[in-house]
Order: C-alpha cells, then structure tokens, then sequence
C-alpha cells in the first residue's frame, strides 16, 4: 500500500503527512532538550558557585563548531532549493557539503571531549560537566541520526527523484527541517555551556 | 530546462526560489555575525544577569532567524503554528519550574 498524502496537501490539515509529522516530533524534542535546560537550570541556581564556562572548556573549538552548523543549515536549504529548481547535480553537491560540515562538528566534539577526559574531566567530575556531557552528548547524537538520514537521502535513497521527485523534494525538505533544529539547539547551548 | 526538472513540485516556482536562495545568504551573513557577537560579548565579563539576558537574546535571535528562514515558519499553514503555540507554552511551564522554585527560596540555602 502506498504511503497516503506524501505529495498533495490532505484537505483537513493543509499539509503532507511527513510535514505535520516532523513537526509533531521536533516538538516532542523542543520538551525533550526543554527538560534538561530546565535541569541545568534548576542545578545552576541552587549551586553555591558555579564555573564560567569558557574557564573550563575550550572556546575557540566551539566558535568554529558554530560556525561550521550555522554553514551546514545553508548548504541543507540550498540541497531543498536545488531539487525545487531541478538541479540535481547541484542538490548532490549541496547535500554532500551538508553531511561534510556535520563529519567535521563530530571531529571536532571528538577533540573536544577527548582532551576533557585525557585531563581527567569525566561526567562524573562535577555537576557542570555532567550537565556539559549530557546535553552536548544527546546533541551529537542528533547531528549522528540526521547524518544518516541525509546520507541516504544523498545516496541510495536519491533513486526516488527518478521515479517521484516531489516526493522525494518533500523528503529532503522533512530531513532539513530536523537538521535546522539540530543547529537551532546548538545555537542556545553554545553561549548557554561555553561563554555564561 | 533540463529533463529531470521536477515540474510536479507543488508551491514555489523557480523565481520565487532564487529570491529565496538570496534570502538564505543574507540570513547566513546575519547569523555569522551574530555568533561573532555572543564571542565577543563574552569578552566584556559582564555580570551573570546581565550576560545571561544578552547572551539568551542574541541565541534567540539567532534561534528565530534559523526558524523563520531555514524552516519556512514564515509562510506555514495554521496547524503547524497551533502545535508549536502548544509547544511554546509547554515550554514556558517547564522554564518557569525552576524559577518558581527558586523564587521561593526552597532550593536556596540562605
């Protein structure tokens, strides 16, 4: 059976089902990174003191990291722009790019994280690198899962723009609408973990 | 026109994509200045509230542009606004639970 309401809008809704899908769960995941904020919070606040920071963490790695996302989200809506405009050579490139700049993030947490432990900072340590662990931990494995997903979509999963393109457009644009979030997160928990 | 341009794709014509596209590169431009911005700012060692409040509304700024834009909640239907209105509110409850009980003085040892 075919998977109803990929390409036209249902009537009640106004929209695709993988639209109002991804949304649904991007919700489901504002109050899943909501919670733990709420935890960081809470923690901080009731702390007798508590660390900046850039005293303990490495700043210059995490600007770049920054950057590096804040690019990634543009070659992700630039791989949707091509598909709408047919080009499905330039979608390949956008989207290659897209996965490229998520590879380097992970390096680079890599680096991040390793010279935490080598220095024998664990999760364990105190309760700002448990929560600097955990929430940059859940976030990397959200950068993972939507590298997956756009590499199928670069990949194997690209046969569909053969037989449907619309569909396969509108699947592109669902994977980037998770890829922007994934960025969107990043964005409160740079200044948030590093710089306060 | 190539052979595998994607006519059935329902909404945007190609004109309005290129202004589109020329609406993601000027939202970049922004957001790297921005993020250049929260660094900077982070120089000044401000006090806590202060920075906080500065650093919470650059991040939402930035936040809003990367919402707006890269996700199209500019043009979206209505049911998409009424989930994240839920959302949004949901939100603001679990945000507000820690400063509840900190205005209380409960989780304060003074």
């Amino acid at each position: 059976m075919d998977i109803p309401y990929t390409v036209e809008v249902r009537r009640d809704t106004g929209l695709t089902n993988g639209k109002i899908g991804i949304w649904l769960f991007l919700a489901s995941e504002v109050m899943l990174f909501g919670a733990l904020f709420a935890s960081y919070i809470l923690i901080r606040t009731g702390a007798p003191s508590w660390p900046r920071g850039d005293t303990i963490l490495n700043v210059p790695l995490a600007t770049l990291n920054t950057i590096v996302l804040i690019a990634s989200s543009v070659t992700m809506v630039m791989a949707w722009a091509s598909l709408m405009r047919g080009r499905f050579g330039a979608y390949r490139m956008y989207m290659g790019a897209t996965i490229l700049c998520g590879l380097v993030f992970l390096v680079v947490k890599y680096f991040e994280y390793s010279a935490k432990l080598h220095h024998g900072l664990y999760p364990s340590t105190n309760n700002f690198l448990a929560i600097y662990f955990t929430l940059t931990g859940l976030h990397g494995l959200h950068v993972i899962g939507g590298m997956a997903v756009n590499a199928y979509f670069w990949g194997p999963g690209a046969k569909l723009w053969k037989t449907n393109p619309a569909w396969f457009t509108n699947r592109v644009e669902n994977s980037g609408l998770f890829w922007h979030f994934v960025d969107l997160v990043w964005i409160f928990l740079f200044p948030t973990l590093y710089l306060l | 026109m190539t052979s595998d341009h994607a006519a059935s794709v329902p909404g945007d014509h190609a004109a309005d994509v290129d202004r589109h596209v020329r609406i993601y590169i000027t939202v970049f431009v922004t957001l790297m200045v921005l993020t250049v911005i929260t660094v900077a700012i982070s120089y000044l060692h401000l006090s806590t509230p202060v920075a906080v409040a500065v650093a919470l509304f650059v991040a939402t700024v930035k936040g809003s542009l990367v919402a707006a834009y890269f996700m199209h909640l500019v043009s979206e239907k209505k049911l998409i606004y009424a989930v994240l209105l839920l959302t949004i509110v949901f939100f603001i409850v679990l945000m507000a639970l820690p400063v509840v009980t900190h205005s209380n003085g409960y989780w304060i040892h003074e």
